[in-house]
C-alpha cells in the first residue's frame, strides 16, 4: 500500500500564509507600466508575509528583473531587501522563484515574463527578510560531502596532479555550477525530505563532481556516505532540477549515474 | 531580535506546473489507485471462488455506472503507471536525460495511456454488446 502522507505538509503554517500588501502606483507619465508583485516579510514586524505590488515603468527600466528589483529599492523602497551581486549569472546570490520557476534575476530578461511579473523567495525555505532564505542548512549539506580533493598519496614533486584531458572532459557540466540551490529548492522531494537527510540535486551534482575526479582518491568512501535511504535515493526522477537550472546544467543526470555507480560496487 | 518565528517560503502552489512535475505526481497518483484497484480485483476474483451468488453480487456491482468508472480509472491507472514505469526504467540505465526528451518522453505517456485505454474499452464494450 501507498504510505498515506500527512496532508498537512502541503499546505503553509499559519505564520506563513501571505496577505495582500500595499501597491505603489507608477509614477505620472509612465509610457510602458508592468506590475511586480513581490514577496514581503519583515522579521521586525510581528505580521504575516504579504505580496506587494510596484508598477514600473519598463522605458525608465533596464531589462533584466534584477534591474527592476534594484530600481525599486533604489526609488520605490529602499526596505525591499534581496541578494545580488556580479548582475551576470556566475555567482549565483539572486536565485529566486520568478513567475512560478527559480531562476537569478539577474539573467531572467522581463521581457521573458507574460503579464504581472510574481517574485517569490526560492520555494521552502525559511525566510530571513523579503526574498532572501536560510541557506544554513543547504550548505552544511554541501560541506557534508566534502567537496575538495582528498588524496593520501604525495603529489609529484615537479608539480600537480594531472588529468588527461578526457578525465578533465568528465568534470564538465558539474563543475560549472554556482551553487544557487535553484535546482534543490524545486525539487518537491528536497521540501518533503531535505530536513530529513536528503541531500538535494546541487549538493548531489557536487558530490557526483567529486566521485567523477580522477585525481581523488576516496571514491569509495563517498559512495559509502551516499548509501543511506535518505542522502540520494530520495531522488524520484522528478527533473524539475534540470528544468530550472539558470546554468542549464543537468543535476538528474548526475544524480543517475550516481545511483548507477551505487549499484556497480555493490 | 525577530519578533516571531520565520515564515516558509510558499511552494507547491506557487510552482509553476510543467510536465516534469505533473506527470511525476501523477506516477504517485496513479500508485495509489492501482493499489485500491487491485483491491476491486481480488473481491471480484474471490467471489468467482465463492459460488455463483457471490459473483452474481460482484458482477452487479461492477457493472454499474461507479462500477463502470471504477474500472475505467483502474485502466488509465494501469496504462499510465506501466508507460511511466518503463520511462523510469530508461532513466535508470542513463538515458534520456535532455530537457527535449523528458518533455517528449512525458507527453508521449500521457499519449499512449489515452490510446491503450480507449482500444482496451473500445475492445471491452464491443464484446458486451454495447456498440
Amino acid at each position: 500500500m501507498v504510505a498515506l502522507m500527512p496532508l498537512g505538509k502541503f499546505l503553509l503554517p499559519a505564520n506563513s500564509k501571505v496577505g495582500k500588501g500595499k501597491t505603489f502606483a507608477a509614477p505620472a507619465g509612465a509610457t510602458r507600466v508592468k506590475k511586480f508583485h513581490i514577496y514581503r516579510w519583515d522579521p521586525d514586524k510581528d505580521e504575516n508575509p504579504r505580496l506587494d505590488t510596484y508598477e514600473i515603468d519598463l522605458d525608465k527600466c533596464g531589462p533584466m528583473v534584477l534591474d527592476a528589483l534594484i530600481k525599486i529599492k533604489d526609488e520605490v523602497d529602499s526596505t525591499l531587501t534581496f541578494r545580488r551581486s556580479c548582475r551576470e549569472g556566475v555567482c549565483g546570490s539572486c536565485s529566486m522563484n520568478i513567475d512560478g520557476t527559480n531562476t537569478l534575476s539577474c539573467i531572467k530578461a522581463i521581457s521573458e515574463v507574460k503579464g504581472d511579473v510574481t517574485i517569490y523567495p526560492l520555494p521552502h525555505m525559511a525566510v530571513v527578510k523579503d526574498l532572501v532564505v536560510d541557506l544554513d542548512h543547504a550548505f552544511a549539506q554541501y560541506e557534508a560531502i566534502e567537496p575538495w580533493l582528498k588524496a593520501d598519496t604525495a603529489p609529484p614533486p615537479n608539480g600537480e596532479r594531472l588529468q588527461s584531458p578526457e578525465e578533465r572532459k568528465k568534470l564538465d557540466g558539474m563543475w560549472e555550477c554556482i551553487m544557487c540551490f535553484c535546482c534543490s529548492t524545486s525539487c518537491p522531494s528536497y521540501w518533503w525530505n531535505g530536513q530529513r537527510g536528503y541531500l538535494g540535486p546541487a549538493t548531489l551534482m557536487q558530490a557526483h563532481r567529486w566521485v567523477q575526479d580522477s585525481r581523488d582518491e576516496h571514491t569509495g568512501e563517498r559512495l559509502e556516505f551516499l548509501e543511506d535511504g535518505m542522502r540520494l535515493f530520495r531522488c524520484h526522477t522528478i527533473m524539475n532540477c534540470t528544468v530550472t537550472c539558470p546554468k542549464n546544467l543537468n543535476p538528474a543526470r548526475a544524480i543517475a549515474e550516481l545511483k548507477q555507480l551505487m549499484i556497480k560496487r555493490e | 531580535m525577530a519578533k516571531r518565528k520565520r515564515p516558509l517560503s510558499p511552494h507547491l502552489h506557487i510552482y509553476k506546473g510543467q510536465i516534469s512535475s505533473v506527470v511525476s505526481v501523477m506516477q504517485r497518483i496513479t500508485g495509489g489507485g492501482l493499489a485500491v484497484g487491485l483491491g476491486f480485483f481480488v473481491y471480484w476474483l474471490g467471489a468467482a471462488a465463492y459460488g455463483p451468488d457471490a459473483y452474481a453480487t460482484a458482477h452487479w456491482f461492477l457493472t454499474t455506472w461507479f462500477g463502470y468508472l471504477c474500472l475505467f480509472g483502474f485502466t488509465v491507472c494501469m496504462y499510465f503507471h506501466l508507460c511511466n514505469g518503463i520511462r523510469h526504467l530508461v532513466w535508470d540505465i542513463g538515458w534520456g536525460f535532455e530537457i527535449h526528451q523528458v518533455n517528449a518522453g512525458g507527453i508521449a505517456v500521457l499519449a499512449a495511456t489515452g490510446i491503450f485505454t480507449v482500444i482496451t474499452w473500445a475492445v471491452a464494450l464491443a464484446k458486451l454488446g454495447v456498440f
